[in-house]
């Protein structure tokens, strides 16, 4: 038995002892029988081990819903200046279909300015001035590609692996493969800055694997999960009395009945108590240093949501929490694309810079992994709405060729993989498809990707699906 | 490392009896194996489906020369298979075993086929020697497995537990305490048969059973995807379900008309609006959409939702290339698809009752307003400038953003806009006519760009229209299919690409299955082959539901997949006695379930008992009753029931409980939930407004079906989001004062309990469970005398009741 085994079956016994008390010990031997068997019955966030020895144990996807422009912020082009205001060769643009514009729409270059950073020397636009001083820390991808050109089936294909919805995402493969270290928060969070997202629910949805492994969303505004706080007039004290009796009857009608469901349900009480209790503290950030909320940004009202999200991230993930997608939208910039990148921009590089810091500050990042990116990527191609309007300048949906960053947990440092063409179209060097990406990080994670599987409808469905490969570059 | 390998499989050896190929090895290699070396593929020319190809890496007697065994352990690079988990290392040494015995391997000739590929039969009860246990023929099928693995069966539930139980089973509600009453009073043999006919009879009945059959048409109030509109008239379908089984229309009946209601002989508006069904596909109307792909999506969902809801057929698998397992061909697949590639949807006006009336009487006068207005204004010449531009813009974009911008617009928000403006205007059928036309009138896009004069005129005219179709009297309307022969033969869609164009197909049955070669063109031939007797599989998925309905495991437990990778029936004789008693019951739903509630199995007690633990953890044999979690809607009825909130209304629009702020805005099209009026939010959970992207999170917390492919069995969780959503969600809350209201009025804390528990659980209290009870009330008094506007110590009381394992738990 390894050491981390040992210490998960140790850490359920206390688990036990401490929350159920009374519960029998044929109940708790019967639950360590079912260690690996993938909670069929017992607790199904118990952690597991995956298949080999991991770079990460922890995930945060930072996603920018909308399809960020790569060409504004990480793919240089200056030859693109000279196409500007003209249409591209047909060559490049034969058999293309996108969702609003014509091909053969005339060229934006960009007006950003981007600079060599940090020791690498990573090209980072001047919009991103914050992730522009951790560019040691991360790798900036290239050359990602996916197979959509509309906003959900692209979401759904980057979490979920198809274009259709019903199959589980990135983060309950992730719980379902590692179970969860928190006994008081949920595996998979998810938090969002307050715009709705064209995926919904299905972005972190469980789809066929069982509903515990679905993303639990923490709300901007009221409870931060739905049901945490008591209803009114019920006192901490009274929902600790009312446990006990709950506990008390239960147990007694699990001895009439002998079923062992109900120690189950006894404990996901317990826990649901103790995530009511530790919610507070959680979301208590008046320990935090006046450096850590400035550097996040909370004390400004411009960052302040973003940058509370990302605290909350790095704080979930220091408790225990396996999963935490964050989501920001949208940067779906069909027009007046310079301003609105501007706002975005500013809403969040500071806080997503942070987070990568602070997370190397505290010894965090070595095992976490910090994904930032949208379903695709913008067209070198300008389209625009409103042709009397200087503004109106925007990019329509590129599938084909666009850039990610992501950072720790087994990943390169300071690195640029992959390399478009001069028109920032197609890819030159080392494609990357969203399946890939979603092979290497479970590779990150422990997983052989071919291998998290779960039967249903008559056959095994992986995160993958029928595709992808580890990108070996992208480690470290 | 060698030797203890070969140590662990000697010791396994010597303690295992001889295998057998058919029942231990071929189920595993079929499982694990003929995926990649089967008929179809066949990686490295191997095939295990066939005995002499297996033999280069099979030598019988000698497992030291067997590859498989090499491979399957990774001890010689790779190991396999390679997708999945390993193989076991009791299924290892098992597969060592048969190879040291000589790897028999019958000839293929003595393959039986697939059980669930040959018509049911049926058999005669077989004999039992308990003969005073069975109530019906469905005990004798049960006890005779009972006898051979010799368990007993258990005593028969209580007669409280007994009348929660079949009250929930059959309508989805608990007893009231007067229903109770009356029948611990009834003495007479036939007490328990009265209640049951009165369950079968109660509009309850409707409402319960829809809700599962809900599920496998994965109905919805909204379109998904992004855009995710609601749809306004879904219910009408919802309503057609619940009125069918209250009718008890028989299964023959009740599936013909869903999948070919339109194109029964004089079809009536209610056979119409049950093709309903069908129209619970998912929409993307996202801007930019491949709307052929679209299309294509809803039809391969069509085709999927029927093999699973009407065959038990996993039929999806062939969308791409022929299914692995079964023998379900590509093409088998398309031929099913053609016939929904020849349907279209369609809205047709579906009157509500007292609607038609006063529509009528109101239309000639509107009408003839409406046609003086736009003669007016000369709309018919506008109109047609309009849809000129637009026609271009469809066929030629990238001239004029702002009129591409329209076409995406329309194509959105108008159905089937392309197909219509496409159509001559004479030609138009009068409500496509109509759509377009109003979308004109309520935008007419830049038509007018430049011309001030003209835009003012059709401002004018736009206000002036407002007045009059103030005058028109609406008219409830029902999504329906209907047949659309010009869309052309169906084809095979290569790799499952709608791109690529295979050969042609025609509608028809898979070709595995009887009577497959006779011509069946139209959806209402397909109904009626899959009602033919030969049918092997439509009536046993059928009943295997019920079974699974009422037991919370079908005979076959995989109910959506009868084919070779779903599991055996635990009692094929019971499978096919049931499938074939459907029929002779005329395809009565309510005949089906009162056979099997009135038998002992059913009647049985759910306690675990100490034998069982180990010898059927699982309850496949059925020597107990199963306990099991009411389901997310049932739950929520429950507990407005026995607080006495519950509205009782049947049928109608979709509804809107108390939702906490912040849940609907996490969807695109945000949508404000506006809580419903007066009653309506204590109305019965299926009739919760189902947003795909947004569902309201009480139904999620309680495993309800994503609603996006059909759903034969929810999974059933337990986490601590369901205790946090029991305890403090409003809703909930609110049940727990309501409870406490309807029950306080007894002076002492015993009666007051007694009534509660009597009301919720259907049973009274213990002398221990008072004792704890009262323990706590005085606890929770004492806290409320010190914390002011504390929870009176009574609801708390209630509360604990509602939080029960046991309420929220079907005995």
């Amino acid at each position: 038995m390894d050491e981390r085994i040992f210490r998960a079956i140790q850490s359920r016994r206390e688990f036990f002892r401490s929350t159920a008390g009374g519960i029998g010990t044929m109940a708790l031997a019967n639950l360590l029988q079912q260690e690996g068997r993938a909670g069929q019955l017992g607790n199904p966030l118990a952690p597991r081990k995956p298949h080999f020895a991991p770079k990460a144990k922890n995930i945060i996807f930072l996603f920018m819903e909308g399809g960020p422009s790569q060409l504004d912020l990480f793919d240089p082009k200056p030859e693109l200046s000279k196409w500007d205001g003209k249409p591209l060769p047909e060559s490049l643009t034969k058999n293309l279909q996108l969702a609003f514009i014509k091909p053969t729409a005339a060229v934006l270059a960009s007006r950003r300015e981007f600079k060599p950073r940090g020791q690498s020397g990573m090209e980072i636009s001047d919009y991103l001035p914050h992730l522009a001083t951790v560019a040691d820390d991360i790798t900036l991808v290239r050359s990602m590609h996916t197979d959509a050109f509309n906003h959900h089936p692209g979401q759904l294909l980057l979490f979920s692996g198809s274009t259709q919805v019903g199959r589980p995402s990135l983060g309950s493969w992730v719980v379902y493969g590692l179970g969860s270290e928190s006994q008081n928060l949920p595996g998979f969070v998810v938090l969002s800055s307050g715009a709705g997202t064209s995926g919904g629910a299905s972005n972190y949805g469980s789809g066929f694997l069982p509903s515990s492994y679905s993303g639990t969303t923490f709300r901007s505004s009221g409870d931060p999960i739905l049901y945490l706080s008591n209803p009114q007039g019920v006192s901490k004290d009274t929902q600790r009395a009312t446990l006990d009796v709950l506990k008390d009857l239960n147990e007694e009608h699990e001895a009439k009945t002998g079923d062992l469901e109900i120690a189950s349900r006894i404990n996901s009480y317990e826990l649901a108590f103790r995530m009511q209790m530790s919610s507070p503290e959680l979301l208590d950030f008046s320990k935090e240093s006046k450096e850590t909320l400035d550097s996040y940004g909370i004390t400004n009202d411009t960052t302040k949501t973003f940058g509370t999200n990302c605290l909350l991230a790095r704080r979930l993930v220091e408790r225990g929490v396996r999963c935490v997608m964050l989501m920001h939208a949208s940067w779906d910039d069909h027009s007046d694309i310079n301003r609105k990148l501007k706002k975005n921009c500013d809403a969040t590089d500071q806080g997503a810079a942070a987070l990568v810091k602070d997370l190397k500050q505290r010894g965090l990042l070595e095992d976490t992994l910090v994904v930032w990116g949208g379903e695709f990527g913008r067209t070198p191609m300008c389209e625009v709405r409103n042709p009397s309007d200087i503004y109106s300048a925007g990019r329509d949906h590129h599938p084909v060729a666009y850039s990610m960053w992501m950072a720790g947990g087994g990943l390169k440092k300071g690195a640029v993989i992959g390399k478009t063409d001069d028109l920032c179209f197609h890819i030159e060097e080392d494609p990357i498809h969203v399946h890939d990406l979603q092979a290497t990080l479970l590779h990150c994670l422990g997983f052989d990707h071919t291998r998290l599987t779960y039967n249903y409808m008559g056959r095994d469905f992986r995160l993958t699906d029928v595709e992808g490969k580890v990108v070996k570059k992208l480690l470290g | 490392m060698r030797l203890r390998i070969a140590l662990f499989f000697c010791l396994a050896g010597r303690m295992a009896a001889s295998v057998d190929f058919a029942t231990e090895i071929k189920p595993l290699l079929d499982q694990r194996c003929i995926a990649c070396h089967g008929e179809k593929i066949h990686l490295s020319g191997l095939r295990f489906d066939d005995k002499d190809s297996a033999a280069r890496v099979i030598v019988p007697g000698k497992p030291a020369e067997s590859k498989i065994l090499a491979k399957v352990k990774g001890e010689s690079g790779g190991v396999m298979p390679p997708a999945g988990p390993k193989l076991t290392a009791d299924q290892i040494a098992k597969l060592t075993k048969w190879i040291e015995e000589g790897a028999v391997w019958p000839s293929s000739a003595s393959r039986p086929r697939h059980w669930a590929w040959e018509a049911a039969k049926r058999t005669a009860p077989p004999v039992i020697s308990k003969t005073d246990w069975p109530a019906n023929e469905i005990d004798r099928f049960v006890l005779a497995r009972l006898e051979k693995e010799k368990v007993v069966p258990s005593p028969d539930a209580d007669k409280r537990t007994l009348l929660r139980r079949v009250s929930l089973d059959l309508t989805g509600l608990p007893p009231t305490p007067a229903e109770t009453a009356a029948f611990l009073a009834d003495t007479s043999s036939s007490a328990y048969e009265k209640v049951v006919d009165r369950l079968l009879g109660s509009q309850h009945y409707g409402e319960k059973w829809a809700r599962y059959w809900l599920d496998l048409a994965h109905y919805a109030d909204s379109d998904g995807y992004e855009k995710d509109l609601v749809r306004d008239w879904a219910w009408r379908y919802r309503d057609w379900v619940i009125s069918a089984y209250n009718r008890d229309l028989p299964y023959d009946q009740f599936i013909t008309e869903q999948i070919a209601g339109d194109e029964l002989p004089n079809a009536t508006v209610d056979q119409r609006i049950a093709t309903g069904f069908y129209r619970n596909t998912l929409t993307n109307r996202e801007a930019g959409v491949d709307r052929k792909e679209a299309r294509f999506e809803q039809l391969i969902d069509r085709t999927a939702t029927t093999g699973t809801v009407f065959l038990g057929l996993t039929v999806r698998c062939a969308q791409c290339h022929d299914h692995k397992y079964d023998p379900i061909s590509q093409k088998d697949f398309y031929r099913i698809e053609a016939y929904f590639h020849g349907s279209d949807e369609v809205n047709i006006d579906a009157p509500l009752p007292g609607e038609l009336g006063p529509y009528l009487r109101s239309k000639p006068e509107y009408e003839k307003k409406r046609a003086a207005l736009l003669a007016e204004y000369n709309i018919a010449a506008l109109q047609a400038k309009w849809e000129d531009i637009i026609r271009g813009a469809m066929t030629k974009p990238g001239v004029d953003l702002d009129w591409d911008f329209q076409v995406t617009e329309i194509r959105a928000g108008v159905d089937h806009a392309e197909r219509v403006l496409f159509t001559e205007p004479a030609k138009r059928l009068p409500k496509d006519a109509l759509r377009i036309q109003n979308r004109f009138l309520r935008n007419a896009g830049p038509l007018f760009k430049g011309d001030k004069p003209a835009a003012d005129k059709f401002k004018e005219f736009q206000t002036k229209l407002a007045e009059v179709e103030k005058l028109q009297v609406p008219v409830a309307e029902a999504p329906v299919m209907e047949d659309r022969p010009e869309n052309g033969p169906a084809y095979i869609a290569l790799r499952g690409d709608y791109k690529a164009v295979g050969a042609s197909v025609e509608p028809g049955a898979p070709s595995f299955l009887p009577a497959a070669n006779v011509p069946m063109p139209r959806r209402l031939d397909f109904a009626k082959w899959l009602l033919r007797e030969d049918n092997p599989l439509t009536a046993r998925v059928a009943v295997n539901r019920l079974w699974q309905e009422l037991f919370g495991r079908g005979i076959v437990s995989t109910s959506e997949d009868f084919g070779t990778q779903g599991d055996k029936p635990s009692h094929p004789e019971l499978l096919d006695w049931l499938a074939t008693e459907y029929r002779r019951v005329g395809w009565s739903q309510k005949a089906m379930l009162k056979e099997i509630v009135m038998s002992r199995t059913y009647r049985q007690s759910s306690a675990t008992r100490k034998d069982l633990e180990t010898k059927d953890p699982e309850n496949i044999l059925l020597a107990r009753q199963g306990r099991l979690r009411l389901p997310a809607e049932l739950l929520r009825d429950e507990a407005l029931t026995v607080s006495g909130l519950l509205d009782e209304d049947i049928g109608g629009r979709s509804i809107k409980p108390f939702q906490p702020a912040g849940v609907a805005e996490l969807g695109y099209s945000v949508k404000k939930w506006v809580e419903s009026p007066g009653r309506d939010k204590y109305r019965r959970g299926l009739y919760i407004h189902y947003q795909r992207t947004t569902p309201y999170p009480f139904l999620v917390n309680f495993d309800v079906s994503d609603s996006t492919l059909a759903c034969t069995r929810r999974r059933v969780s337990n986490t601590p989001l369901q205790a946090m959503n029991l305890l403090n969600d409003p809703v909930f809350f609110e049940a727990a004062q309501a409870l406490a209201y309807r029950t306080e009025a007894a002076p002492l804390f015993a009666d007051r309990l007694q009534a509660a528990f009597t009301l919720a659980l259907n049973r009274v209290p213990t002398e221990k469970e008072t004792a704890r009870l009262a323990k706590y009330y005085d606890q929770q008094a004492g806290i409320s005398a010190r914390e002011p506007g504390g929870v009176p110590a009574w609801v708390a009381v209630c509360r604990v009741i509602l939080n029960l394992d046991e309420f929220i738990t079907r005995e």
